[in-house]
């Protein structure tokens, strides 16, 4: 029988606090960005030029063919080579864009090219600038569309940053890492650094639906 | 079951009966032979490690051919590992261990000790052009090093308030976050810092403080008194040359110091 002692972890709850915030900050900032990125690419991909649509679709078949790790020590540990020296924080949002970029982008193309024919050619009809009808008729329902999707990958972004811990980013998982090996109760630190991603999780999923409803009346 | 405690007990008493016997004859087997049998490692930089020629290098083997030299007898090298040196010198495959050996109360029930002959420490490493002094110094600055390493828990109970420890997975991170630029300044052991400096001379990275010092000693068989002390002079006539000093120097960066007798 293992004796469990939750206590000698909790008393370091200030570092867990800490790593929770530096999880929230880190994937609303990403999500954010990375979101925008996506529809940009999205875009780039359907109505780009021939060359933007290699480059663009390049990007995204780079990123979602391998793994984040990977592209978390390639920026952090590489570009100091070529002289791009980023803070483990800025390495860890850096990479969170590039990679929610590229999902966002496959996903928001999806509702992108559902998108009724006759609704783009309704807002040419009325004199709208290309760029009107993308954003005010094209957009809002494509993402509406495809919300429940964005929402999902937000979370999966939000528990893959566990790995930024691994370049000493002051996240929850480096938290619960450095408690460990300072009391050696690994299995209490592990158990709630659980429940506190189980608990982010569904806190962020409840906020993106929220969302979804208000601004894109999402059903 | 029974039989085979027995028959285990029975094997260790015949293998412990000669070991005793030959007890005190360590000394005379060298003289006699004109050789001298020492484990040192190959799988530890720099204390000792295989150069691009093949061949056994560092510390340990420096310390190993000097004290062969000073008896006047041809030197034997066995590359060891960590787990099995000890091994070496209980079934006399060995006369003495030079590598990179820790003193501590288990071992000193097994086998004998001599004088330490070289530092071993965990330290803070840094480029020339980085001005650092003392632990005070370290203000402001990043610092790298091993999670849960002897080095962090040390390293975290001497820097001052606002020291940014950046602290990696293993030690291939946290070399690597040196190399890269990532941080200033690394927190490791003597060992693997020697082994970065020397496959990165680009960095030109040198010692600056020491965290945690915890020298090494020869080992000799049990009961080998007459060998112990003939190694114990020649490492006290080493030390007054300053030929320790010399080899800490050359492999380490930095004098050997103080070390316990």
């Amino acid at each position: 029988m293992i004796a469990l002692d939750f206590l000698a972890v909790l008393k370091d709850w200030p570092l867990l606090v800490q790593g929770l915030a530096t999880t929230a900050a880190l994937t609303v900032v990403s999500a954010t960005i990375g979101i925008a990125l996506g529809v940009v690419c999205a875009w780039a991909r359907i109505n780009g030029t021939g060359v933007l649509r290699v480059v663009v679709g390049s990007y995204v078949e780079l990123i979602r063919n391998t793994p984040f790790i990977v592209q978390l020590f390639f920026i952090f540990f590489g570009l100091p080579g070529v002289g791009v020296k980023l803070s483990p924080e800025g390495a860890s949002v850096l990479a969170m864009v590039i990679n929610m970029g590229a999902y966002s982008a496959e996903i928001v193309r999806a509702g992108l090219e559902a998108t009724p024919r006759g609704q783009i050619e309704a807002g040419q009809s009325l004199a709208l600038r290309p760029a009107e009808v993308f954003l005010h008729i094209v957009l809002p329902p494509a993402l509406a569309r495809v919300w429940p999707a964005i929402s999902g990958q937000v979370v999966i972004v939000m528990l893959g940053s566990a790995v930024c811990g691994q370049i000493a980013t002051h996240e929850l998982s480096y938290f619960a890492n450095l408690i460990q090996s300072r009391n050696f109760r690994a299995f209490e630190a592990y158990i709630i650094a659980t429940l506190l991603y189980l608990g982010l999780a569904v806190c962020l999923r409840g906020l993106l639906g929220a969302a979804g409803r208000r601004w894109l009346r999402v059903r | 079951m029974n039989r085979r405690i027995v028959l285990s007990l029975a094997l260790s008493a015949s293998i412990a009966v000669p070991l005793a016997a030959h007890a005190q004859g360590a000394l005379d087997d060298v003289m006699a032979k004109k050789t001298i049998s020492i484990a040192i490692p190959t799988d530890f930089p720099p204390y000792g490690f295989v150069g691009i020629d093949l061949k056994p290098q560092g510390l340990d083997i420096d310390m190993a051919n000097y004290i062969g030299s000073k008896l006047g007898v041809k030197v034997e090298l066995l590359p060891v590992t960590t787990a099995n040196r000890i091994p070496y010198l209980q079934t006399k495959k060995a006369h003495l261990v030079i590598s990179t050996l820790g003193k501590n109360p288990e071992r000193s029930k097994v086998i004998d000790f001599t004088a330490a002959y070289s530092p071993f420490f965990q330290g803070v490493y840094g480029a020339k052009a980085i001005a650092v002094k003392s632990f005070a110094d370290l203000k402001g600055k990043t610092v790298g090093v091993t999670r849960g390493a002897i080095e962090d828990m040390e390293l975290t109970k001497l820097v001052p308030e606002g020291t940014n420890i950046r602290r990696f997975e293993d030690n291939a991170a946290t070399i690597s976050a040196f190399v890269s630029g990532q941080v200033q300044l690394l927190a490791t052991g003597a060992s693997v810092a020697g082994n970065m400096m020397q496959r990165n001379p680009r960095l030109d990275a040198e010692y600056k403080l020491l965290i945690k010092d915890s020298p090494n000693f020869i080992g000799v068989g049990k009961g080998e008194d007459k060998l112990r002390l003939k190694v114990n002079e020649i490492i006290a006539a080493a030390r007054a040359a300053g030929d320790l000093d010399r080899m800490a120097q050359k492999w380490l960066g930095r004098p050997a110091g103080n070390l316990p007798q």
